[in-house]
């Protein structure tokens, strides 16, 4: 069955929805959406080193998202402000890994395979890897998640019951780096923060408690990988944007049913 | 003893908003922390639950001690679906059992169903009081809670808190601007504009020179209320 490469493709893009959703929620709650975007272009530059010196390209991807996240959040405040710091560290970043990545002779490498992502190529080794990274990304969110909401909430409530707000944030930062590194063979650096955000969002307008946003969120990227990539198939369209294209969808129709909705009552 | 503070200092970068902060609280006292806006009260009390670092002195501190934090208020993000059954929850593990207790924290169960993000500002301090009070609390630390609540809500509030400090021996810690009330409630004052001006018994307190520097010398206005005020104490004592 594996040696299908659409049932890979489809398993991979499942995979990557299902860590993606109650860690959108949280980048949705927390406003993290451009710290998300530059952990996911900090990620480029983790491709082209993993690219020149040879070893694992998750490895490096997750690596470098990490160090930029962390070195982003040790400097927040101290001299410019975070938007800044994001923008100046991310940006920096994926420039450096393209430049890098001109560099690497002998191989022909598609960058766009790193950009909006290869999903149709994903191996079983490939598929192994993004089912374990779920694996980390759901037991970590599941063991913290009511500690990880009251810090969302406010740090000072969770100092006051005995939470460490930094530990807590760090779990979702390890977690980003982690849904980047395993998402970017299925959507790219470039588009896995679509991945996180258009789901949670649009989950927004029809959830009423966290739990449940985070589920709905689940559906809604599912279903916009399995239409998209089986859409892509249909139109000869690259896969990555396909999914995103029809998880923007998803929002426009239920961000539209709301206001039609909460107009008539 | 629940909190012993010794020789405190905090900095925010190079900025001291803190200097030299001694305090000692125990059980059942209602203790009251006045000062301007920016004289470090807030950071004191983020000091006391390990909020953020100290730069010097020490903060002991009954191992294992139950506190109950209301902060001055509560901004959750637009796009956080939760109710406030679900958000008292977070702060406890046995919620169903004393949904009770809860109810009678809230004095209703009106306001379990509703989106925490849809409350008034009155309900807002309701709830964060019963989330405050769930743990029976060893130590209550108030930061303005009675912001956005009218003259008796107030009264009723602060009378509130005087019930729970007789039914549970709580101690009491809070940050407070209205003088008038808290005059009267209070077992200690103290006056904080980066270090401790004055501090003491309320009446000495308020008659003390460092007291009428700091809140007479404010904007006319302040004072003014706060003389409005200080005529309506006697008839709450009188109440009494």
């Amino acid at each position: 069955m594996l040696d299908d490469f659409m049932t890979r493709a489809t398993l991979a893009g499942i995979g990557v929805s299902l860590a993606a959703a109650p860690l959108g929620c949280f980048v949705v709650w927390r406003r993290m959406a451009y710290f998300g975007e530059a952990t996911a272009h900090a990620a480029m530059l983790g491709v082209a080193i993993s690219l020149t010196f040879e070893f694992s390209i998750l490895a490096g991807a997750i690596l470098v998202s990490l160090i930029m996240a962390s070195s982003v959040t040790i400097l927040e405040g101290r001299s410019l402000f975070l938007d800044t710091l994001l923008g100046v560290a991310g940006h920096s970043s994926i420039a450096a890994g393209l430049v890098i990545v001109s560099f690497i002779s002998g191989v022909r490498i598609d960058l766009m395979a790193y950009l909006i992502g290869d999903i149709l190529a994903v191996s079983n080794m490939d598929l192994l890897m993004i089912w374990i990274g779920v694996g980390i990304i759901f037991s970590l969110v599941i063991w913290r998640w009511s500690p990880l909401l009251l810090v969302t909430m406010s740090e000072d409530l969770a100092s006051a019951s005995g939470y460490n707000p930094k530990k807590e944030n760090f779990v979702i930062t390890l977690s980003l780096a982690i849904v980047v590194a395993v998402g970017i063979k299925v959507v790219g650096v470039l588009l896995i923060i679509a991945l996180l955000i258009i789901p949670a969002a649009s989950a927004r307008s029809v959830a009423s408690s966290p739990e449940s946003m985070g589920i709905i969120a689940a559906i809604i990227g599912i279903l916009s990988s399995i239409l998209g990539l089986n859409s892509a198939y249909l139109f000869d369209t690259p896969t990555g944007p396909s999914i995103v294209c029809v998880a923007s969808l998803f929002f426009f129709i239920l961000v539209t049913v709301n206001v039609f909705f909460k107009n008539k009552i | 003893m629940l909190i012993k503070i010794s020789s405190l200092d905090v900095k925010y970068g190079y900025k001291t908003v803190l200097k030299n902060m001694n305090l000692t609280l125990d059980s059942g006292e209602i203790v009251t922390i006045v000062g301007p806006n920016g004289s470090g009260k807030t950071t004191l009390f983020k000091a006391i639950i390990g909020a953020i670092p100290i730069s010097k002195g020490k903060i002991y501190t009954k191992p294992n001690l139950r506190i109950g934090y209301v902060p001055q208020q509560l901004k959750i993000d637009q796009t956080l679906p939760i109710t406030v059954e679900r958000f008292l929850k977070l702060a406890h593990k046995n919620f169903n059992k004393s949904l009770d207790k809860i109810e009678a924290l809230l004095g209703s169960k009106d306001l379990l169903n509703i989106q925490v993000n849809n409350l008034s500002g009155g309900q807002m301090q309701r709830v964060l009081l019963a989330r405050a009070l769930i743990n029976n609390p060893e130590i209550l630390l108030l930061d303005e809670a009675t912001r956005g609540l009218d003259q008796p809500g107030v009264a009723s509030f602060y009378r509130k808190i005087e019930n729970i400090r007789n039914s549970t021996n709580c101690a009491i810690l809070m940050i407070s601007h209205d003088l008038h009330v808290v005059m009267s409630s209070s077992d200690r004052v103290i006056c904080v504009n980066g270090h401790i001006c004055c501090e003491g018994a309320p009446e000495s307190v308020a008659t003390s020179p460092e007291y009428k520097a700091l809140f007479g010398s404010d904007v006319d206005g302040t004072f003014a209320l706060y003389r409005h005020h200080h005529d309506h104490k006697h008839d709450s004592k009188i109440e009494r």
